[in-house]
């Protein structure tokens, strides 16, 4: 078992040679004339304003927070998935084990679910929403004029 | 010794098949992306490089090579060159564990397999690698110092993250029908049309879809969405690094079809297997197997394409939503109901196919499920928005 | 057993480099790359599924989480010089205490000649035996454990809470 994890280190190392020859052999072939005018960083043509470190809205930080909760759920599920369908075991207690199995996982799955929904009613999960702006402008083409070019070209 | 040393030089022959295979379906998924997308647009798409514009990808390669490519003065160099040799690199790890193909018997009594290798976790290292490829897109978005690119690899890790856990639930079932965390054993229980996709709609639907998000693909593109950041993450690379950005999300394509392939359809299974093995032997028959699930990831990679010219893109709220309310919820209830799928039929000692019947009838029960807390939450969302 | 020596040592310098570096970011993948030599570490105790758990909590979870957090400061205003003698000193003496707290931890522990094959498994690892355990003889420790995630979820969604006037992306 162990060798199989050095035919990952195969693959990796072989991934690893792989993106660095490319670049390589991209560096030779390629031009370099740098001028100031190019390393400006990119701003709609504009000139950059202030760096990049912006503030972002904190609700990131907090949908992070939960995913490493969630993230760890899931580390608790996947042995729970290979020992739920245990033949031996479901053969020695008659059955009963696969039942008793998806209860205990659905009161541990049930409080994490308790805390979705706290997260949930909250209104941490609700971003915001862009607001619908009805345009105010008004035509001087009366309508039915619009309308007959449209039966026209239809 | 000799042994071994024959088996190593099959798995490094191997290893530069797979990355040979995935680079060249890369390369060759830009030219049909062009030439599916001229199709449902009514256009001609690229004709000039070669006959029907074969020669496209190599034009494309060639040119990436030649572009001249610079550094932004405010960035930081080095992990600005990181950035997309990390997404390189996870897009390139997945492929280790997927199994192409069954034994081959080399002769001499050496039997070789067709994956990478065969450990005891492999489920979990293709979602190990998946959680990693948020960074090449994170620290390549910061190294910019660009504000779209910060704000387009903000976007993507909180996407990245989000479905992450709708993917690992929706896998969790497919181990419960399993019971066992090796890619080769899912694919082995699946064997003679027994494919995970008649007990697992559902949970088919909410990977297929968690896939999407996780490739970036259209419609939840929204990192790199033009009409609001510009180029996302990559507003700022060029040449040999802006490739690397793309080509990883094809690969990444290919490989999510593959791995859709192997835990839903069956792996390299295809029918009338017996038969071929009877007429031609075994190895003509599992090197047909390694087609069958080159065949069924191109299927995919086709299904992305189509998606992509099909759907318009999401707002950054539907998307969250969606992930977070949305698929969380209906995963959870797939693996509750992935229980009743196999504890039922044991109790009552009822065949597989009362498996399937229970696994159907869970889809209306979720619709009916999903219309009464539309109807519910709906109706709240109307009177608060009177009460305003 | 010579690539035990190199893991180790990798291991050991880019721990000393996340410490180390002046970048935030940099220390940061630089811990990632040390969690994925401590993985290597389990597969060499064929610890597979330990591995990949170090993999998708340790470098898939909590390390984006870091690089938030590190993404939502200003680097700029936080630079090493600003900081005081007084949080040096703080620094010193904390990590001191702690090296100490570790040295005479393990001053105690007898290594033993090498692995005892009467007691020895090489299956303990593997995800079905730890199944096994986890899921019928440590039963009441599991449930408490989803109320443990519990009560933390309710504290990020406290800490989340956005104050009015507030501006950014």
């Amino acid at each position: 078992m162990l060798s199989e994890f050095g035919y990952i280190l195969l693959f990796i190392i072989t991934a690893i040679v792989f993106t660095a020859v490319i670049l390589f052999v991209a560096k030779l072939l390629r031009p370099n004339r740098p001028n100031v005018e190019k390393l400006t960083t990119y701003e709609s043509g504009e000139e950059p304003d202030g760096n990049a470190n912006v503030r972002f809205n904190i609700r990131f930080y907090v949908i992070a927070l939960l995913f490493v909760l969630f993230d760890l759920e899931l580390v608790f599920l996947f042995p729970w998935a290979t020992v739920f369908g245990n033949e031996t075991l479901n053969n020695s207690t008659d059955g009963l084990w696969g039942w008793f199995a998806i209860v205990e996982m659905f009161i541990f799955v049930g409080i994490l679910i308790l805390g979705l929904a706290y997260a949930w009613i909250k209104g941490h999960l609700d971003w915001v929403r862009p607001e619908v702006q009805e345009p105010q402008f008004k035509s001087p083409v009366p309508i039915s004029k619009y309308e007959a070019i449209n039966k026209k070209y239809s | 010794m000799e042994l071994t040393s024959t088996v190593f030089t099959a798995k490094a022959i191997y290893v530069g098949v797979i990355f040979a295979i995935t680079l060249g379906v890369a390369a060759y998924s830009t030219y049909f992306e062009r030439i599916f997308a001229a199709f449902f647009q009514d256009r001609v798409g690229p004709d000039r490089a070669g006959p029907f514009g074969i020669l496209q990808p190599l034009a494309d390669a060639v040119k990436m090579f030649m572009k001249e490519d610079f550094i932004p003065a405010n960035s930081s160099k080095w992990l600005f060159i990181l950035g997309p040799c990390l997404s390189m690199f996870t897009a390139l790890m997945t492929s280790a564990v997927i199994p192409f193909g069954d034994t081959i018997d080399l002769g001499n009594g050496v039997k070789f397999d067709l994956q990478g290798i065969d450990v005891n976790i492999g489920i979990l290292w293709v979602f190990g690698i998946v959680s990693l490829g948020v960074y090449g897109i994170l620290v390549g978005g910061w190294a910019s110092n660009n504000k779209y690119s910060l704000l387009g690899a903000i976007r993507a890790a909180s996407q990245n993250i989000s479905y992450e856990l709708a993917m690992g639930l929706s896998i969790i079932s497919i181990l419960m029908m399993t019971g066992s965390l090796s890619t080769k054993a899912i694919v082995e229980a699946q064997q003679n049309g027994h494919w995970n996709i008649l007990y697992q709609p559902v949970g088919f639907i909410l990977f297929i879809i968690c896939a999407f998000a996780e490739c970036n693909r259209t419609p939840f593109d929204l990192p790199e969405c033009e009409t609001e950041l510009i180029g996302g993450y990559h507003t700022e690379y060029s040449s040999m690094k802006l490739g690397f950005y793309l080509f990883a999300e094809y690969i990444n394509m290919f490989v999510s079809g593959a791995v859709m392939a192997t835990l839903y359809f069956g792996g390299y299974d295809y029918p009338f297997y017996e038969t071929v093995v009877n007429s031609f032997g075994e190895n003509v028959a599992n090197l047909i197997g390694f087609g069958a699930l080159i065949g069924k990831a191109l299927f995919f990679v086709f299904v992305f394409m189509w998606v992509r010219w099909t759907l318009p893109r999401f707002r950054y709220d539907q998307l969250m939503n969606l992930g977070w309310t949305g698929l969380i919820p209906i995963a959870m209830f797939n693996v509750v109901w992935t229980g009743l799928i196999i504890l039922l039929p044991a109790e009552f000692n009822l065949s597989s196919w009362a498996s399937i019947g229970v696994a159907i009838a869970g889809i209306p029960v979720l619709i009916v499920g999903l219309f009464i807390y539309h109807s519910i939450a709906g109706g709240k969302k109307k009177k608060t928005a009177l009460a305003r | 057993m010579q690539f035990w020596y190199f893991l180790t040592a990798l291991t050991l310098i880019s721990a000393l480099m996340v410490v180390l570096s002046k970048n935030p970011i940099h220390s940061v993948l630089y811990l990632v790359f040390t969690f994925f030599c401590i993985s290597g570490h389990y597969v060499l105790l064929n610890a597979q599924f330990l591995m990949a758990v170090n993999i998708i909590v340790y470098a898939g979870a909590i390390m984006v989480l870091f690089l938030f957090v590190i993404m939502m400061l200003d680097l700029r205003r936080n630079s090493p010089d600003s900081k005081t003698n007084l949080t040096k000193l703080a620094g010193a003496v904390v990590g001191g205490t702690v090296l100490v707290i570790f040295i005479a931890a393990t001053r105690k522990i007898n290594l033993g000649t090498g692995a005892d094959n009467a007691f020895y498994n090489s299956q303990t690892g593997m995800v079905e035996n730890l199944g096994q355990i986890l899921y019928r003889n440590y039963l009441l420790p599991f449930e408490l454990v989803s109320i443990l995630f519990f009560v933390a979820m309710v504290g990020a969604v406290m800490l989340g809470k956005r104050e009015a006037g507030e501006r950014n992306f």
